[in-house]
């Protein structure tokens, strides 16, 4: 397709003056056309350049593509034309002080000042430490009630305020808002010294902690022109699959709990312990920290500890096989998760919903397949996609997830792994330059961009958790629900608090 | 008379054992070793040791509420023949007034509910409300049935002595609906699988345990304790009914009456492992169903006591 944007490739820094520098006009029509073809947005933000705000888009297609241009003061809001759009434009705005007219549902995302001397777009006042500070979407009428939940929660779970419109026990509409965890991580990473950019990386989101090093490592790669030996590449994408077994596997156990089917929710759990042990076996931590640095791992995988784990998950695979099978076979645990909290597929697509909770909504798209990196040019990922859209199908993905990763590690752990770790030191990044780099964490696509000035110091370091996008399919999921079932439904998504706050 | 004063305090003292016996065969299912069997007295005795909080928002009514809930229960057992043996107080017509008894602790428990403002606890107390009135349909249903069997309205007619056995010689297939009902009220009027999860900390899906969320210390004990009543309050009809006899002997009595509390328990354990929740709008359809078993029973009772 011939366009006005740039084709870039995952993980392959290009220089900035490269980059497509075009007219607002051109950009806003270019950008709406590719997602109205059925694009994607990877990012939409906006970065100061010297004085200058430049807005920057990343879209997908079956490419990567990419443009660049100076953000106006405000500018009619893309919202309303590609639904795609709506967090980001809301998170530019309340970064960089720039409105989109009109935009559907204007407030803030993480509730913090904007960078620049503008305005507040939302007339808050930030001495109040109150993210939730704004009016709620209201449904007026006798009969309808409003439950306000959290951002203190009975679980030990992440803060976050949950507002439903109630019609009985039916919601209307469940309003979803964070922002309680910002801590201001892309501003943080701007001037960090090299050393210590990894730890910050891997503190962004726990669960997430392989994933985000990954993107990061990748970025820094590209933007010294480092290669990584075939076995660091190997260590790394066992890394991120079995967090991922991980983190599905205590997903699955949540969702039999949710159900007050125990059996299988402490099966669950015990072997989660198991998987994140395996990580710790490598690593000495269990979820991954330290595994990953820019160049390559900084932990081998000798024969002792390769026979070690493929001694464990010999153990394990057939017990995750009959857990699973447990718990899908068990009538009423069907009759809970079938049907529970449709995302219909068209607005799967309209959300821009990624991984495993897109998935589950008949949308194919896996990073691993489409955009691989690391060691999954070598793997055989097929596509798939569940068609029933429902809390079932989320559960199933997860489900074929964990044994399909299973035998990827299984796989890879067969023949002898050999690398050189790494104790990483000085770099200089490439000057001018820009990278993206596109993962499949274990929530979905996962994707990093950095920017570098004349002088090879980072002006933009943006990191785009999959959740996201996915919260809004969670909202999604509850319209015409009851309300009980929004547990049920909130495990199924699993998403990420910190990820999205940053 | 002292004996069934014993008797009484006998079933309070050890009501919160026999719950206990529940997680422990749900930790069994679950692979799990489960707490102590004696977990449920650790947990009142820290209880009544804490001090109460109470919100700026309640009233007295707030405060009430678990005083007259343990209350009923209470009273609920002084008119419950337990292991066959006559209890404290009976009257001609007593089975109504337990049943509103009961009833009128479950109105107070929602009134202090109601009364925090909380919507979890409303959206709690409105199915709190809901469920209660299918089942007290099935159990006059059942009263009907009993009343033509025994023409006699009290507890003590039906359950004490070998009663039982003689309703199992007049009519023992509508029986076996019945015991079905009975255990169906009870998984419904106590909170438990598949009708409500006493282990869930999800307040949106709760339905008895988000009306408590705000009692705490002493408060809090008295309704856990009150649970504990209820559910041996009824228990013991389904017990009473799986084991029907008497031995004549007061010990012989008390070991085969707990012998099938411990059966009615583990059942309800069992039960608990075996299946998830039902959907909240599935819920009507099964406690309706004890509706419809016992309806049915009175219709087939008809043709024996003609």
């Amino acid at each position: 397709m011939e366009t006005k944007f740039l084709k870039i490739a995952n993980g392959c820094a290009v220089s900035r003056s490269e980059i497509p520098y075009l007219p607002f006009t051109d950009f806003c029509d270019t950008a709406l056309n590719i997602v109205k073809d059925g694009g994607k947005v990877v990012h939409y933000f906006a970065y100061k350049d010297d004085s200058v705000i430049k807005l920057i888009a990343v879209l997908r297609t079956d490419e990567l593509l990419i443009a660049t241009t100076d953000a106006p003061d405000s500018y009619p809001s893309f919202t309303t034309e590609c639904e795609q759009f709506h967090m980001f434009e809301r998170e530019i705005a309340e970064q960089f002080g720039i409105n989109p007219q009109g935009h559907p549902w204007l407030k803030m995302v993480r509730y913090h000042p904007n960078y620049t001397e503008k305005p507040d777009i939302f007339g808050n006042d930030y001495n109040q430490d109150i993210p939730g500070n704004y009016d709620y979407y209201r449904v007026d009428g006798d009969e309808v009630h409003e439950v306000a939940v959290g951002p203190v929660h009975a679980g030990v779970i992440e803060p976050g305020h949950f507002r439903f419109n109630c019609i009985g026990e039916r919601v209307f509409h469940l309003e979803i808002q964070l922002g309680y965890q910002h801590r201001g991580i892309e501003n943080l990473l701007l001037d960090v010294e090299n050393k210590r950019l990894p730890i910050i990386i891997e503190s962004i989101a726990g669960d997430t902690t392989v994933a985000n090093s990954t993107c990061m490592a990748q970025a820094i790669e590209a933007l010294t022109q480092t290669d990584t030996d075939k076995g660091s590449k190997i260590i790394r994408t066992i890394a991120l699959e079995l967090e991922r077994i991980a983190n599905h596997t205590g997903d699955l156990g949540a969702l039999s709990g949710d159900v007050a089917f125990l059996p299988p929710a402490n099966y669950f759990g015990r072997m989660r312990g198991d998987f994140l042990n395996m990580t710790l076996l490598i690593c000495g931590n269990r979820l991954g920290k330290g595994v990953v640095r820019p160049g390559g791992v900084r932990f081998s995988i000798d024969n002792d500890i390769r026979q070690e784990l493929i001694s464990r998950i010999s153990v394990l695979e057939p017990q995750m096989q009959h857990v699973i099978d447990l718990l899908f076979e068990t009538p009423s645990v069907r009759a809970r998760f079938e049907g529970c909290g449709n995302v219909s597929t068209y607005d799967a697509e309209k959300l821009g919903l990624v991984g495993p909770a897109g998935r589950a909504s008949g949308i194919q798209h896996d990073i691993r397949r489409d955009f691989p990196t690391e060691h999954y040019p070598d793997i055989d990922i097929s596509g798939y996609a569940e068609p029933t859209c429902d809390v079932y199908a989320r559960a199933r993905v997860r489900a074929d997830e964990i044994m399909h990763s299973i035998n990827i590690i299984k796989s890879l752990l067969a023949n002898e792994i050999e690398t050189q770790t790494i104790d990483f030191g000085n770099y200089n990044l490439a000057p001018s330059s820009f990278v993206v780099t596109l993962n499949e964490a274990w929530r979905g696509e996962l994707s990093h961009c950095v920017l570098t000035d004349d002088n090879g110091k980072i002006i933009k370091y943006k990191v785009k958790d999959p959740s996201f996008h996915n919260w809004n399919g969670l909202s999604m999921s509850l319209r015409d629900t009851g309300i009980s079932d929004f547990p049920l439904n909130n495990k199924s998504f699993n998403l990420s608090y910190c990820g999205f706050d940053l | 008379m002292i004996e069934s004063i014993i008797l009484w305090l006998l079933a309070i003292l050890t009501a919160p054992f026999f719950s206990a016996l529940i997680l422990k065969v749900k930790a069994f299912f679950g692979g799990k070793k489960g707490p102590p069997l004696l977990i449920n007295y650790y947990t009142l005795i820290k209880l009544f040791k804490k001090g109460s909080v109470y919100s700026r928002s309640t009233s007295f009514i707030f405060k009430m509420g678990p005083m007259v809930s343990l209350c009923s229960a209470v009273t609920a057992l002084m008119f419950l023949p337990i292991a066959g043996h006559a209890p404290i107080f009976s009257f001609k017509g007593d089975v109504i007034f337990i049943l509103y008894i009961l009833g009128l602790g479950r109105f107070f428990t929602i009134a202090a509910a109601m009364d925090t403002a909380s919507p979890f606890e409303g959206m709690g107390a409105a199915r709190e409300a809901f469920f209660p009135i299918i089942c007290e349909a099935s159990m006059f249903m059942i009263l009907i049935l009993f009343y033509m069997l025994t023409q006699e309205l009290s507890f003590a007619a039906y359950f004490s002595e070998s009663n039982p056995s003689e309703l199992w010689k007049t009519a023992g297939s509508p029986l076996i609906f019945i015991a079905i009902v009975f255990f169906i009220i009870l998984l419904t009027e106590n909170s438990r699988v598949p009708v409500d999860d006493p282990a869930t900390h999800l307040e949106l899906t709760m339905i008895h345990e988000v009306m408590v969320l705000d009692h705490s210390g002493p408060d809090l004990a008295l309704i856990e304790l009150g649970s504990y009543l209820k559910l041996f309050f009824y228990s013991t009809f389904v017990a009473r009914l799986i084991f029907p006899f008497n031995m004549g002997n007061m010990f012989l009595d008390i070991c085969t009456f707990f012998g099938a509390l411990i059966v009615v328990y583990t059942a309800t354990g069992i039960m608990e492992s075996v299946m998830g929740r039902l959907r909240m709008d599935k819920v009507p359809k099964f406690v309706l169903t004890s509706f419809a078993l016992s309806f049915f029973a009175v219709v087939i009772t008809l043709e024996f006591v003609k």
